[in-house]
């Protein structure tokens, strides 16, 4: 991969690129007239899957006040590649189950993540999502965690959590897909696993 | 108009009525059976004019049921509480749906969640629960439900 001379000049002859969360995973090797790029195929789609989630409009509750605030111009997660969130499952990469899940919608959180395409990822947001939160003990009708209807990536914790805390686990999020495997990449490698 | 004068029209109208105003609004205790004729009387009232229906809801005390109503005056920027005690094997209390409209949704919750009958009511059917929820009413307090419910 051929890089342009300004690139190049950049960076000092021999030294790995400025490493930080979310800068490309790769070696610029250089050559008179230019460079050449050397990564790994997969680092690269991770680092491009990760640098640009796309949300699904999905709020149950009062979690979901908190994500709208997240979105907004205070916290504006489309500094870490958010900013497109979809009204359809079909264009969603990320799920952000923020609030209650109640029996009657699961079977909807269900279908909902059914529909969306591979890669999909879940961050389950506040305790109702991570467990029923207040809602655990006597109650008829909530689900006791989404990870009983859905898989779910990473979990914030508070009642509800403020949008820093739905940045950091966005963050989470993206350096967990830039550092492995997707559950598709898992499934196909290891046949034998049960899926998740 | 304000509480007490609310207080004071309660008085003339229901003699033997025990209104209460110690907390926000006054609150009326009310026996079930005149509950249809009163509720039409305290909306079409010149001085109360309780046109709005704002809170229908039940409480389970164990040993009875009562029902609560909370009516607004728009006119009057001013609320009164209706309070009826109901038999807990079996509670009825007339329907109001058919002088404040609102009531038609607000009583099909409390009859699926408390199983409280309202007579008069044009369509009583399950509102959220979903099919086959009739007889079981989860917001009384013995309600189990061993399959969903992790008991404290």
């Amino acid at each position: 991969m051929l890089t342009d001379d300004a690139a190049i000049e950049k960076q000092p002859a021999g030294s790995p690129p400025a490493a930080g969360p979310g800068s490309f995973p790769g070696q610029v090797h250089p050559v008179p007239g230019g460079g050449i790029l050397v990564s790994k195929l997969d680092e690269v789609i991770n680092w491009a899957r990760s640098n640009s989630l796309w949300p699904l409009v999905f709020g149950t509750s009062c979690c979901a006040i908190e994500m709208m605030s997240t979105a907004s111009a205070k916290y504006d997660w489309s500094r870490f590649g958010f900013e497109v969130a979809r009204a359809t499952p079909r264009q969603a990469d990320v799920i952000i189950i923020a609030g209650t899940i109640v029996n009657k919608m699961a079977p909807v959180l269900k279908r909902l993540y059914d529909q969306m395409a591979e890669p999909k990822y879940v961050i389950a947001m506040g305790a109702c999502a991570t467990s029923g939160g207040p809602f655990f003990y006597n109650t008829y009708s909530v689900v006791k965690g989404a990870d009983h209807v859905i898989p779910v990536d990473v979990y914030i914790a508070g009642c509800p959590p403020r949008p820093e805390a739905l940045l950091h686990a966005m963050i989470t999020l993206q350096e967990k897909i830039r550092s492995g495997l997707t559950r598709e990449q898992i499934r196909m490698e290891k046949p034998d696993q049960p899926t998740p | 108009m304000n509480k007490d004068t609310l207080i004071t029209r309660l008085r003339e109208l229901l003699p033997a009525a025990t209104p209460e105003g110690s907390g926000e609004w006054a609150v009326l205790p009310l026996p079930g059976g005149e509950w249809h004729a009163w509720a039409g009387r305290l909306r079409d009232d010149a001085v109360l004019q309780l046109d709005y229906l704002f809170c229908l809801t039940c409480v389970d005390w164990k040993t009875r049921l009562t029902m609560v109503y909370h009516l607004g005056s728009s006119r009057h920027n001013e609320a009164l509480v209706i309070k009826i005690d109901l038999d807990r094997e079996q509670p009825s209390v007339p329907s109001v749906s058919d002088i404040w409209r609102t009531a038609e949704f607000h009583e099909r919750e409390v009859y699926e969640l408390f199983g409280v009958d309202f007579p008069g009511h044009p369509d009583l059917r399950l509102l959220i629960l979903p099919e086959g929820w009739e007889g079981k009413n989860p917001l009384r307090k013995d309600f189990e439900d061993p399959v969903n419910m992790i008991k404290l």
